[in-house]
């Protein structure tokens, strides 16, 4: 306290130099937003800073909608969408983005597909026209996806050796037994192999629709203008038949510790993932939760968990928590590399730090700290226009309403010690926890 | 969430949790952007499984002389970027010779400040390598005003993004703060520039913690290779080793060793300041002086390495290790960043493997029109190429990296990827390729002017192998290359006696069934 003390007053001695800009966080009064006929949400924001736009998006359909046989299809669909479509070729299409200097991609999730894409303005149009050809009229040549498979599977053939992401996957099943969570969304080697072409396309022309998609468009140009583009190229899409998202089914939670171990022989480190099931970002504890996780391995370098791991145990280069939000039970968890003879120790470190942080109220300046820290880095969060295009996903995606980043600060500060001790009880215990390990 | 980086067989090391590994790249973007998520992890040594964007909120997301007596300050004219927004810069000099670099950019209520010094694995001779990267590390263990952890969680309590790199010509610190909170950085830099106390408890601590860090390199089969592909391409320059440095040398190094490193190169007259962001510059200025112009002036930094003698023939190294995938990388000796055909060998490495992406923060494009993607990956014996040119003070290497389908053996792959550069050599390539990297690396720009800390690191970094108009430049001359330049360039330094070829060889024990 003493040194916070005399930092301060050394602080007080300068007058700040800035700042000397106009600004404000996105707000009622300039997002845009509209719902197209077919059910197509429209966000946008205007930035003329940059001669630049960021477009990204979701459509609500993921992993979830994977039979177990072939899991990976909704991932290997959209790995696949921009290898051809009606109007142009997989060079044809790549071609038109790289010769402006743009890009365009798609990554499926559990819950949704998300996609993004970047441009100089005056390319907008053309990245929306690739957009609604990938979504509505993909045609997976079958040379192109049997390419694609080979990558997929080398892909996979990679994460086996990696120890962080095989750690990550051996958490997952012991975490989320029984659950949709426990499986990995791009799937195993042979259920890639077992998904053929005729498979993906069944999967586009049934799952793919415009009921729960969302659009962000973030630039150097006027909402009006956005939304036109946008009706222009996916307002006359529809699909009766789009499926609602199946519900997830409760949670199995463990009983007691459980520790699996990964074996990848020749590797020098071993990576380590502790923790159980957290919070939706729906929940209403979700704020308490994120500011106690940034208590418990975020806040400066990696929190205490870098404090006793890193810093004063000197065991492992990173080691931080992380909590997972989103829609469902995301994971909150604490990571960690290691030198293979110290795995042991350092799971019981962190252990004993999660205790602690179960048993006893973090400290009111610990909280004071995160509070300031999640409301000191809005700005930098909506720096670029991805960043902006993000923030407006989030409002839409978890219905925050657009006065949120107007109320942002309000909402961080309201979270009380007591509500953090309260919601890491709720979904930590150090007795319960899932150990995944991969390593030598 | 793990972000940035140079490409990993050159050895950027990055110090914090989410960024020790390779998606910012300078140059090793290009490839990422698109890419089966798989083919990315094993770049990106990351350990967070993406539950999709559906999930979280809020998530983070030279001159080569040192004049002591220089005291002028020279104001450049102001310059209009684009649309409204026009910005202001001031390069000038202290009278301890720090050189200063301030830019206002008025966009948002953020100012980004960068403190590089003239020191990096270039400086190192054997038996202390990595000594460098590991003074980086020691920088965050306090000064007797400010112990451990103080100020760094001052600069997070304000929201700020901060960060340390160490490359092989340099080592950068950085924070990104809130604009009225700026301050923060100037004393944290201004402090350990001079007062670190490198305690012999800590010295010991760190000891460990590098260790560990290397030994999450050595878990990647990329950094097994480009660790043994650059020691083979310099024999004689200390470009020799990977910034990390050599797991003997973490095992001894001592205390005394790391301070003496540390006072031989923080002093101001061997380091750069570079802030950009949301002020009036003379406010800046004044702030800059009242903090940094009372630390006195070092002793001329040691700069002088020993050159490597030209290469006189193909070398090659086989790694072997555990996996199912096979890596090549192919690597050409090409000259400094300063050298004038640095922009014609960028413009043939866009050519070749897609446009290179200047940027430390924002996004990449993909590359799959590139001649070596083509040729390659839709010729079904690759899964994935990249290249890049590092922008370095001595001449370093045109680096190409393939991930190779498992059926194809490296010869097949290593054949069709020469031939593509015969093709460069023996015809002039067409203006329209030209034209369209350019166009590229406009649309880059565009993308890395949204961030203000992109913009500071481009004044600092720049000033470490040439100077900020090389930057300001760099459009111009790319533009200004012809297209018999590309392919002179092709014929003198993509040849075969320059090259060095690495191929690591799986063992074959990756178990990826469940």
């Amino acid at each position: 306290m003493s040194l916070r003390r005399s930092f301060s007053a050394a602080n007080a001695f300068f007058t700040p130099p800035g700042p000397e800009s106009a600004y404000s966080v996105p707000n009622p009064k300039d997002i845009f937003r509209e719902q197209l006929p077919n059910g197509i949400v429209v966000l946008s924001r205007a930035n003329y800073n940059s001669p630049s736009v960021a477009l990204s998006g979701y459509l609500t359909v993921g992993g979830l909608f994977d039979p177990d046989e072939k899991l990976g299809l909704a991932s290997f669909t959209s790995a696949a969408l921009m290898r051809g479509t009606r109007s142009r070729d997989f060079q044809g299409i790549y071609d038109a983005l790289e010769s402006v200097g743009a890009s365009l991609g798609f990554d499926s999730g559990t819950h949704t597909l998300n996609y993004g894409g970047k441009a100089l303005v005056e390319d907008l149009s053309l990245l929306l026209d690739l957009l609604a050809e990938a979504l509505r009229y993909p045609t997976f040549p079958l040379d192109q996806v049997e390419r694609l498979r080979s990558q997929l599977l080398t892909g996979l053939a990679i994460r086996a050796q990696n120890t962080g992401e095989m750690a990550a996957l051996t958490f997952d099943q012991i975490a989320y037994s029984n659950h949709p969570y426990s499986r990995p969304e791009d799937g195993y080697p042979e259920t890639i192999q077992a998904i053929d072409r005729v498979g993906l396309v069944d999967f586009q022309r049934t799952m793919y629709g415009p009921a729960g998609m969302v659009i962000a468009v973030v630039g150097a140009l006027e909402s009006e203008q956005v939304m036109g583009l946008v009706a222009g190229t996916l307002g006359d899409w529809s699909n009766p038949d789009q499926p609602k998202p199946p519900d997830l089914p409760p949670l199995t939670l463990l009983e007691e510790l459980a520790m699996r171990k990964t074996i990848i022989p020749g590797k020098s480190q071993a990576d380590i993932v502790l923790g159980a099931p957290g919070p939706s970002r729906l929940a209403p504890e979700y704020m308490a939760a994120a500011l106690g996780n940034n208590i418990l391995g975020q806040f400066g370098m990696m929190g205490r968990i870098g404090d006793v791991v890193r810093e004063r145990a000197g065991l492992a280069y990173y080691a931080s928590s992380s909590l997972g939000g989103g829609i469902g039970p995301g994971p909150w968890r604490v990571v960690a590399g290691v030198d293979p003879v110290n795995v042991e120790k350092t799971i019981d470190l962190i252990r004993q730090e999660i205790a602690r942080f179960v048993n006893e109220p973090v400290e009111d300046e610990e909280l004071a700290d995160s509070q300031a820290n999640f409301i000191g880095r809005l700005p930098l969060t909506l720096e670029s226009n991805a960043g902006v295009a993000n923030g407006l996903l989030n409002i839409e995606r978890y219905n925050l309403g657009l006065d949120y980043y107007l109320r942002y600060p309000d909402l961080v500060r309201s979270v009380t010690v007591e509500q953090v001790l309260e919601t890491a009880r709720r979904y930590l215990h150090p007795e319960r926890l899932a150990v995944g390990i991969a390593g030598p | 969430m793990r972000e940035m980086a140079f490409s990993m067989f050159c050895g950027v090391v990055l110090r914090q949790r989410s960024l020790r590994a390779s998606e910012l790249a300078l140059n090793a973007v290009k490839w990422h952007a698109l890419l089966p998520k798989h083919l990315k992890r094993a770049e990106r040594e990351t350990l967070r499984r993406q539950r999709a964007a559906s999930q979280g909120d809020m998530s983070r997301l030279g001159e080569s002389h040192h004049q002591r007596d220089v005291l002028h300050c020279q104001k450049l004219p102001v310059c209009a970027i684009f649309g409204s927004v026009a910005t202001s810069l001031l390069k000038t000099r202290l009278s301890n010779g720090l050189m200063v670099l301030l830019k206002e950019i008025n966009t948002a209520p953020i100012i980004s400040h960068w403190i590089w010094y003239r020191v990096g694995s270039r400086n190192e001779a054997p038996g202390l390598t990595g000594i460098s990267h590991w003074v980086e590390h020691m920088q965050f263990k306090g000064t007797p005003r400010y112990p451990t952890m103080v100020l760094d969680k001052a600069i997070s309590r304000e929201g700020g993004l901060w960060n340390a790199f160490t490359y092989l010509d340099w080592t950068t610190y950085f924070e990104t703060l809130p604009a009225d909170k700026i301050d923060l950085a100037l004393q944290l830099e201004a402090d350990r520039m001079v007062n670190s106390l490198f305690d012999p408890d800590e010295v010991a601590s760190e000891r460990t913690v590098i260790i560990s860090e290397r030994q999450g390199s050595e878990n990647e089969p990329l950094f097994l290779l480009g660790e043994e592909l650059q020691s083979a391409a310099f024999r004689v320059h200390s470009y020799h080793h990977e910034v990390i440095g050599d797991l003997s040398d973490l095992q001894t190094i001592q205390r005394e060793d790391l301070y003496r490193h540390y006072r031989s190169y923080y002093t101001p007259n061997n380091a750069v300041l570079a802030i950009a962001g949301d002020f009036k510059i003379e406010a800046m200025l004044a702030h800059v002086q009242e903090y940094f112009e009372s630390i006195p002036a070092g002793d001329e930094a040691k700069q002088s390495v020993r050159p490597e003698p030209p290469q006189s023939g193909e070398r090659r190294v086989t790694v072997e290790g555990p996996g199912e995938t096979t890596y090549i990388q192919v690597a050409h000796r090409t000259p400094p960043a300063a050298h004038p055909d640095f922009f014609a060998l960028t413009v043939l490495d866009s050519l070749l493997s897609g446009a290179s992406n200047l940027n430390m923060f924002g996004g990449g494009i993909s590359n799959k029109t590139s001649r070596l993607y083509r040729a390659l990956v839709e010729g079904d014996l690759a899964v994935s190429i990249y290249g890049g040119l590092q922008a370095t003070i001595d001449p370093f290497l045109h680096t190409i990296t393939v991930i190779v389908r498992p059926e194809r053996n490296p010869e097949q792959v290593l054949s069709a990827l020469f031939d593509q550069i015969q093709r460069l050599q023996d015809s002039v390539p067409p203006a329209d390729e030209l034209r369209r990297a350019v166009k590229q690396a406009r649309a880059l720009f565009a993308y890395g002017s949204e961030s203000i800390t992109n913009q500071a690191f481009w004044m600092g970094f720049s000033e470490m192998f040439a100077n900020y108009d090389w930057f300001t430049g760099y459009l111009d001359n790319l533009a200004a290359v012809k297209p018999e330049e590309v392919q002179r360039v092709a014929q003198t330094y993509l040849r075969r006696i320059n090259r060095v070829v690495g191929v690591y060889l799986p063992s074959g024990n990756g178990d990826i069934s469940r």
